[in-house]
Order: C-alpha cells, then sequence, then structure tokens
C-alpha cells in the first residue's frame, strides 16, 4: 500500500530517502517513518501560505565572509592523535572497506 | 563554610580565592552528591572523580603560587557530551560515538581551563541534540529532580538536572531551538542563549551550524554572567565568531536596573497552547517588571506564527548535511565489517544501528528538504521566512528594548508522554526558536511554580543580536524582586532527593 500524499511522501521516496542519507532502513521503520514525514510536512505546510517570493532568503545569521589568517604554521593534530578514535586502523591509517568495483 | 553543593559559583569561588575552602573539598563535595543521587537523575554520561580530583588539586597549588585569578578558579563544571574534550568520552548522546575519545579540545574547554574551572563529567542529552527532553538519548533519559517521573527537558536535559539536582554549580549547554532555555525553564535554573557567535563553536559537534551557540547554565543570574564572561570572546578557529570586545555582563548583572525600560509581550506567545499556570505566573512575573519601573508594551510579531514550520527544514537540513560524517570510518563504531561488503553497506549498516528513531527522521526529512525538485517550495522558502522573523525582530526592538515570553509552553510533562508524537515535542519549542533563526539573544529564568502541578514555569528575556548585557540587567531585577518575596532561590523548594 503505498498512497502518494501532496508532499510527494510514500514508502518508496522514503526508502530512496534512506539510499541517500545512507540509512538501512527496516520495513517497519519504512512504514512509520512514511506516516511520520507526511505528517510533519502536512504540519509544516502553512509556511507556504506566506507570499515570500520577493524576500531575500536567510542562510546565516550573521554576514558570512572569508576569514584570513598570517600564514604561520602551527603544530596540528599526529596521526597517533587521531588514528586509534577510527573502528579500524593498520599502522597509522584508516582501514576502510572496499571502494570500488565487486569482491575478487 | 557548611553545605558546599548548594553555595552559587561565586560563593564558592570567592571562598576557594580566600582560601576557606579548598578547590579539592569542593570538587569531592559535588563528586559525593553524584555518586548519591545520579544513579536516580541519570544526568552524567560519564563521571571520572580521580581526573576531577587530580585537577582540582592541581588548581588549589596554582592558587596557592597565586598563579591563577580568574572568576571561577576552583569551581566545577559540567560539560553537555557534544562538547568535545580532548581523552574523554564524548558521545553526543549518541551509540554511534560510543567509546570515542576526541582528540582536541573545544575552544571553551580550553577557556575553562585556563580559567581553574574543574570539570567533573559529560552530561546527558537528547542524540545529537535532537529533542526536547532528553528521552531520546542513546544512553537513557535524564530525571527531573522535581519529579523524578517527568522529563528535564532537552536537548540539555542532563546540564539543567546536574544543576537543579546539586551535582554541579555551573554547567555548560549548547542552544538550537531552545536546548538550553527549555531546560532551565523546566527544572528551576537559569540558561542563557548568547547571541550568535558570541561563543566559539570550535569543537562543539555541530547539529545545524547557523543555529547552535553554546552558553552558561546555573542557578542564578549572577552565576550565568560570570561563566558567560568566562567562556566568550573571539576565536581564529570559529569563522562565526564575532570578533569584539566581550561586553561586562557580570556589571549589567550588578547593575540591575531596569528603571524606564521598555518591555515587549510578544503578542503571538501567549494564549493557545500555553498551560494556565504558565500564563498566570507569566502575568505576574509583567506585574513585578511594571513595579521595578518598566513600561510594559505589547508587540506584534507576525511571522513567528511560521517560525516552528522553517526550523523543522532548516534545521533537518542542516544536520543530515552535518551527521553525514558519522559514517563508521573514522570515529565511533562501525557494523557489519566483512570482506564481501561495500563501504555503501557498512555506512548504511552503522548508521542504521548507531543512530537511534529522532535523529534519523531529521536526517530523512533534511534529506527530503533538499533533494531536487523539493528544494524551493520547502529549503528555500524556510529561508525566506528566516529573513521575515528577523524583520519582526528588528521592527520590535525599534519600539522596545527587550522583549518577553514564557519559555516554554508548559511545564515539564512525564516520561513517555510524547515520545511517539514528534509533533507534540516539537512545539515545546515554539517560543524559543525564533531567536535561533535571527541569531539574536535570551535567557531563561525562574518565575515560581504553576499552582496546577507544582512545577517550575520559566521566563525568557530576548534582546537585539550583541546586546546580551541586557538579558543580565532584566533577569538580574527580575529575579532580585522574586527572591524578597520567596526568601531564596526558587530551587531550594525543589525535594532534597
Amino acid at each position: 500500500m503505498t498512497d502518494t500524499s501532496a508532499n510527494g511522501i510514500d514508502q518508496n521516496l522514503v526508502v530512496h530517502l534512506g539510499k541517500l542519507a545512507r540509512l538501512e532502513l527496516t520495513d517497519v521503520e519504512v512504514e512509520h517513518y512514511t506516516l511520520q514525514l507526511e505528517q510533519i510536512l502536512g504540519a509544516i505546510a502553512s509556511i507556504s501560505e506566506v507570499a515570500a517570493a520577493d524576500i531575500p532568503p536567510t542562510s546565516h545569521p550573521i554576514p558570512l565572509e572569508n576569514v584570513y589568517r598570517e600564514d604561520i604554521a602551527i603544530p596540528g593534530l599526529l596521526h597517533e592523535d587521531f588514528v586509534p578514535g577510527a573502528p579500524s586502523f593498520e599502522d597509522d591509517r584508516f582501514r576502510v572497506p572496499r571502494i570500488l568495483g565487486e569482491s575478487a | 563554610m557548611n553545605d558546599l553543593i548548594r553555595q552559587s559559583a561565586a560563593t564558592l569561588a570567592g571562598a576557594i580565592a580566600r582560601k576557606e575552602v579548598s578547590s579539592e573539598e569542593v570538587t569531592r563535595a559535588h563528586l559525593d552528591r553524584i555518586s548519591q543521587v545520579d544513579e536516580r537523575v541519570h544526568a552524567f554520561l560519564y563521571v571520572d572523580p580521580e581526573a576531577s580530583i587530580a585537577r582540582a588539586r592541581e588548581v588549589d597549588q596554582q592558587i596557592a603560587k597565586g598563579e591563577l585569578s580568574s572568576p571561577l578558579a576552583g569551581v566545577p563544571i559540567a560539560l553537555k557530551d557534544l562538547v568535545a574534550t580532548k581523552g574523554v568520552p564524548t558521545t553526543c548522546g549518541s551509540r554511534i560515538l560510543s567509546g570515542w575519545r576526541p582528540p582536541y579540545s573545544a575552544t571553551i574547554v580550553n577557556k575553562l581551563h585556563a580559567a581553574g574551572v574543574v570539570s567533573l563529567g559529560k552530561t546527558n542529552m537528547d542524540e545529537f541534540a535532537m529533542g526536547s527532553s532528553t528521552e531520546h538519548s542513546g544512553y537513557g533519559p535524564t530525571h527531573n529532580p522535581w519529579d523524578l517521573d517527568r522529563i528535564p527537558g532537552g536537548s540539555g536535559g542532563g546540564s539543567a538536572a546536574a544543576i537543579a539536582s546539586f551535582e554541579a554549580p555551573l554547567a555548560i549547554g549548547t542552544d538550537t531551538g531552545g536546548s538550553i532555555r527549555q531546560p532551565a525553564a523546566v527544572t528551576g535554573t537559569v540558561g542563557v542563549k548568547p547571541t550568535y557567535g558570541g561563543v566559539s563553536r570550535y569543537g562543539i559537534v555541530a547539529l545545524a551550524s547557523s543555529l547552535d551557540q553554546a552558553g552558561p547554565c546555573a542557578r542564578d543570574v549572577m552565576d550565568t554572567a560570570i561563566l558567560h564572561s568566562v567562556i566568550a570572546g573571539h576565536d581564529p578557529r570559529d569563522s562565526t565568531s564575532i570578533n569584539a570586545p566581550v561586553p561586562d555582563f557580570v556589571a549589567a548583572a550588578l547593575s540591575a536596573d531596569i528603571r524606564g525600560m521598555k518591555v515587549g509581550v510578544i503578542k503571538e506567545l501567549q494564549g493557545e497552547g500555553f498551560q494556565p499556570g504558565v500564563l498566570q505566573r507569566f502575568k505576574q512575573s509583567l506585574e513585578i517588571l511594571t513595579e521595578l519601573g518598566a513600561e510594559i508594551v505589547e508587540v506584534s510579531c507576525p511571522h513567528f506564527q511560521y517560525a516552528l514550520g522553517a526550523y523543522y527544514l532548516i534545521l533537518p537540513s542542516e544536520a543530515s548535511s552535518n551527521l553525514a560524517r558519522f559514517d563508521g570510518m573514522r570515529f565511533g563504531i562501525r557494523v557489519d565489517d566483512g570482506n564481501d561488503r561495500s563501504v555503501e553497506q557498512v555506512m548504511s549498516a552503522t548508521r542504521e544501528e548507531g543512530f537511534g528513531a529522532e535523529v534519523k527522521r531529521r536526517i530523512m526529512l533534511g534529506t527530503y528538504a533538499l533533494s531536487s525538485g523539493y528544494y524551493d517550495a520547502y529549503y528555500g522558502q524556510a529561508q525566506r521566512i528566516r529573513t521575515l522573523i528577523t524583520r519582526d525582530f528588528e521592527a520590535a526592538f525599534t519600539e522596545v528594548d527587550v522583549l518577553v515570553s514564557p519559555t516554554s509552553p508548559t511545564t515539564a510533562f512525564k516520561i513517555g508522554e510524547k515520545l511517539d508524537d514528534p509533533l507534540a515535542m516539537y512545539l515545546n519549542d515554539i517560543a524559543t526558536i525564533p531567536v535561533n533563526l535571527a541569531g539574536n539573544c535570551a535567557m531563561s529564568l525562574p518565575i515560581g511554580l504553576a499552582p496546577e502541578d507544582g512545577l517550575p514555569v520559566g521566563l525568557q528575556i530576548i534582546a537585539p543580536a550583541m546586546a546580551d548585557s541586557l538579558l543580565y540587567r532584566v533577569g538580574s531585577a527580575l529575579e532580585s524582586a522574586l527572591v524578597d518575596r520567596w526568601g531564596g532561590l526558587l530551587i531550594s523548594e525543589a525535594p532534597s532527593l
């Protein structure tokens, strides 16, 4: 059962969002989130009532500008500081699953 | 000095400076209290008594040698668990970061260290600061010291509960939509959300970068002013940090003179949805402000009714992007790792297992709001409403000096009551969210108990950006009038646990 609501939320979309967000959702979760996302989006739909086409968007409360500093070397983190925080590492490197192609 | 845990941070700092009591004694008293009551309150996720005592001894030695003169030297503090502390577990209330020890400390941690403030540990929170009850912690909820069956607010419920249960005189919180102010309101404590950029965000794990702000939590206004001055100031490591001198918050709290000041009551933040006892205490506070010489004016902020909608698009959008870094590769846990598994599979399995329900809900919502086809209708429109809300504040502040409202529409609700109803949970933040969207500053302070349930009610004071001093002037004036009536702070009415 996948009814599509006004905001396009149905189970297929929720599964797709899960893929985009790298979340391996269970069937129960998909059902749950389909309902909840629709409820939440329905409740906040009133924002579309505001005629704001000519209003500039605000992405940040203060004007953002590039901040430069003097090019002076300062001590940074060493491999041995952060590598042990990783779930898997070898020597002084992060060990990660394969990122290309099928397994050999 | 008797009853060390019931003293204010200012009193403790004075006694330590005069060597009437040592930082070690003060720290031990709080650690004892934690071991007595925290099993029931669950304000802390991590406590390392030996490390805290060792640090207190070090501070005592520095004070003895005259090497340390800060307004908080030797005073203990509790840190919300999303503040990175070198070598100390920092989980953000999430299973995905269990076991992670950051390789560096947040700027505010370094500032507190330099000021001789002693850390007691890390406090519980809704996972990645998403929530208004601390029930969304991956490590179990925190309980409100006023009634252990009730929530302490969120996301910084651990910090607020630690202070309210006298486990710590001070705490650090962070406020993205009310996570300092709402917990303060429902626990009868004081919390301040500084102006955006007023306190460095470096080393504070990001929820929504354009909204997040760290700030002080304490039992009285003066203590928040002192803590705020210690953590405030420009940080070259945070490009959004304001490069301007820090105002004298302590002098502002001391002056407490509000004669002739114009106080605006926000028309849209009262009435429907607000508990009668909350409104009753709010109205009494307005009478007190009038007696103190302020003029009360009603102002309208017509776009505030859309703030919640805009916030629940902007926040999930930024959060879904910020939380992409938790992928099981560089920190925390990794799930389902094996030779035949691709990196995408491992990431998806790790995030599925490591994140809780609310975090996943908001990641999905943000992913949706930012996806092509919906971007302009949702995220784009939310950003334009953000502009209109900022303009509402600007217009209001041409008429009045500060604005006031109830901090939270209700007192503390029962644990479990709203857990399965995300929308009902989101409504807790209706009065606090506009401030984060605009980037200005606000304080919540206790104004009494709601007659119907005997639970604390908070009043929110809102000031323009960079005018944080006004919060301390008004807050301390109102607080001293209330303390005169009550014969002490409201928190002294709390059950002894």
